[in-house]
């Protein structure tokens, strides 16, 4: 069963702040989805997983020197730029 | 619907910056919703083809692009509030030879949200609307470059493919799509969703444009590294092919009576039809889900409102600001997603969902490969029924299941087309004619003769 402590801890984890009435709506949302998942409970445990599907393995280029974007075409985005830098939240409270 | 031939014809006698605003007029005055942004250079692009200046394969060809793929100062928004205001400062790899090529790119067009939806109903920018009928969804997610063809807005468009998303559209909109191969197309400059699942692909009015526009953007490109590293030659060839119908991929009676019709069609044209089961698939729709979630969770953590997209006023604490930039910025369907996403990656969940859903892709993988020895080309009805009502699918479960016969193939990293077949009730009805790795000539040739012995009936009737 998915509770409302679980629907907080998934937001949470995810970095997404979610209203009381959210809470609600995903525990719903969360269970009927996660209910149709456990059908993945049948799978035979004795199969090599997938993780992709190419027949690629450590793909390198050359480690040349290239060109980057200029600094002012990059700055045109974020919205809180400073002396030629983006300027980011307090990481330390 | 426009096609190539029939755009190049009138750009024998007419000039291409004329036909370029008529083209905008009509957009302008459309119901569809199928464009989040229209291009200020397009005419100017056109103006150069008028001087002779514009050369290549798409010279003067107004081509629609999905706005989850990356175009140089024209604003991508992947249909989402939290990319409302992004103009990148780059071109994808598609973009870059779509312009090498002499294509006027004609706009953005309208999704669901960072490509997560079968009905672009969970669009910031609003539903797009199915041109075979109002009341009615284009599919999803690339749902407005489906619309733009079937109504007459582009020649042609790019759509991105995660578990379906040109395919469904296409389907719902009467219109030929395909994912290729995992790898033939470059994904660098595609806003990421779930990579290991994703290709851009293109999308038009018929078989011999599909091709044009695939040629154009499969190649090689070292800036993604699961390239496969080569491109694509379309060369004809008639083949007899042993084709196998996949017994669970099936569909609403109205959309199996079409379906059948084109099985008998496939036989009177000397190709031989047989029934092939597969048994993982009973497992696949929940296995793509947790494979699709895992990785937005991962994918979409960069959207932090500091680099670009949706910002707050104040720069609070990291934890706070994150947090209410991505509750503003991203709509419940990506939230769904990303969260359940997370839950799926946590510690002690890992083994339950995640690792067992990519066995699932083994499965699904050798499935495939043991039908691939018995038959030349698989199909199946694209979608499960007609295009659906505005509103119809309330609950996010029900809207997953929709795409139980598309997601198998993005598992398996396989390509695969949807072809218009008809109509049932008025609404179109798409094949699914899938192939082995790298055998796109093989399905095109196979999709090029359907298309060419189809009594097309309303199939292609002026909407």
């Amino acid at each position: 069963m998915i509770t409302e402590k679980d629907v907080l801890h998934i937001a949470d984890l995810a970095k997404i702040e979610i209203s009381e009435e959210e809470v609600q709506k995903f525990k719903e949302d969360f269970q009927s989805i996660l209910d149709y998942f456990n059908i993945l409970d049948e799978v035979e445990e004795n199969v090599e997983p997938s993780f992709q599907v190419l027949p690629l393995t450590n793909v390198f280029r050359k480690d040349e020197v290239k060109e980057s974007l200029p600094r002012e075409d990059v700055l045109r985005n974020p919205k809180h730029v400073e002396d030629g830098y983006i300027k980011g939240p307090r990481v330390v409270e | 619907m426009i096609s190539v031939t029939e755009w190049r014809e009138r750009l024998e006698s007419e000039r291409c910056s004329d036909m370029l605003s008529e083209l905008l007029e009509r957009i302008g005055e459309s119901k569809l919703n199928a464009y989040v942004t229209l291009s200020e250079d397009a005419i100017k692009t056109a103006e150069l083809y008028d001087r002779e200046e514009l050369k290549g394969k798409l010279a003067g060809i107004p081509v629609a692009v999905k706005d989850c793929i990356t175009t140089r100062d024209l604003k991508t928004t992947c249909s989402s509030r939290i990319l409302h205001n992004y103009i990148p400062p780059f071109d994808a790899h598609v973009v870059e030879r779509l312009r090498e090529e002499g294509a006027i790119i004609i706009g953005k067009t309208n999704m669901d949200e960072f490509a997560m939806g079968t009905t672009t109903e969970t669009s910031y920018f609003g539903v797009v609307r199915n041109p075979h009928d109002l009341e009615r969804v284009a599919g999803g997610s690339s749902g407005g470059s489906g619309a733009v063809i079937a109504g007459d807005e582009a020649v042609l468009s790019l759509g991105s493919d995660t578990g379906g998303s040109i395919r469904c559209p296409a389907s719902f909109c009467g219109v030929v799509g395909l994912k290729g191969t995992y790898g033939l197309v470059s994904r660098y400059g595609l806003i990421p969703y779930a990579n290991s699942l994703e290709q851009i692909g293109p999308m038009a009015s018929n078989v011999h444009d599909l091709i044009l526009l695939f040629e154009v953007v499969a190649g090689k490109d070292e800036r993604d590294s699961t390239n496969a590293g080569r491109g694509f030659r379309f060369e004809k060839k008639e083949k007899r092919l042993r084709v196998g119908i996949i017994k669970e991929m099936t569909a609403k009676d109205d959309v199996m009576t079409k379906f059948n019709e084109s099985v008998e069609l496939i036989e009177s044209l000397g190709h031989s039809a047989g029934e092939v089961s597969m048994k993982s698939f009973k497992y696949a729709l929940a296995a793509y889900y947790v494979i699709a979630m895992s990785e937005a969770s991962s994918n979409l953590a960069r959207y932090d409102g500091v680099r670009y997209g949706h910002a707050l006023d104040q720069l609070d604490s990291w934890t706070r600001y994150f947090s209410r930039v991505r509750a503003e910025g991203f709509g419940d369907e990506v939230k769904r997603r990303i969260m359940l996403g997370s839950y799926a990656l946590s510690a002690g969940y890992f083994g339950k969902y995640y690792l067992k859903a990519l066995k699932v892709r083994t499965l699904v993988k050798n499935d495939f490969q043991r039908a691939f020895k018995d038959y030349d080309v698989l199909i199946s009805p694209t979608m499960p029924s007609t295009a659906f009502r505005i509103g119809e699918l309330a609950d996010p479960l029900t809207m997953y299941k929709m795409d139980v016969n598309t997601v198998p193939i993005n598992l398996a990293g396989i390509p695969a087309l949807s072809l218009p077949i008809g109509f049932a009730n008025s609404l179109p009805v798409g094949l699914q004619v899938m192939g082995d790795y790298f055998s796109e000539n093989l399905i095109l040739n196979f999709a090029l003769e359907i298309e060419e012995n189809l009594d097309r009936g309303e199939a292609f009737k002026q909407i």
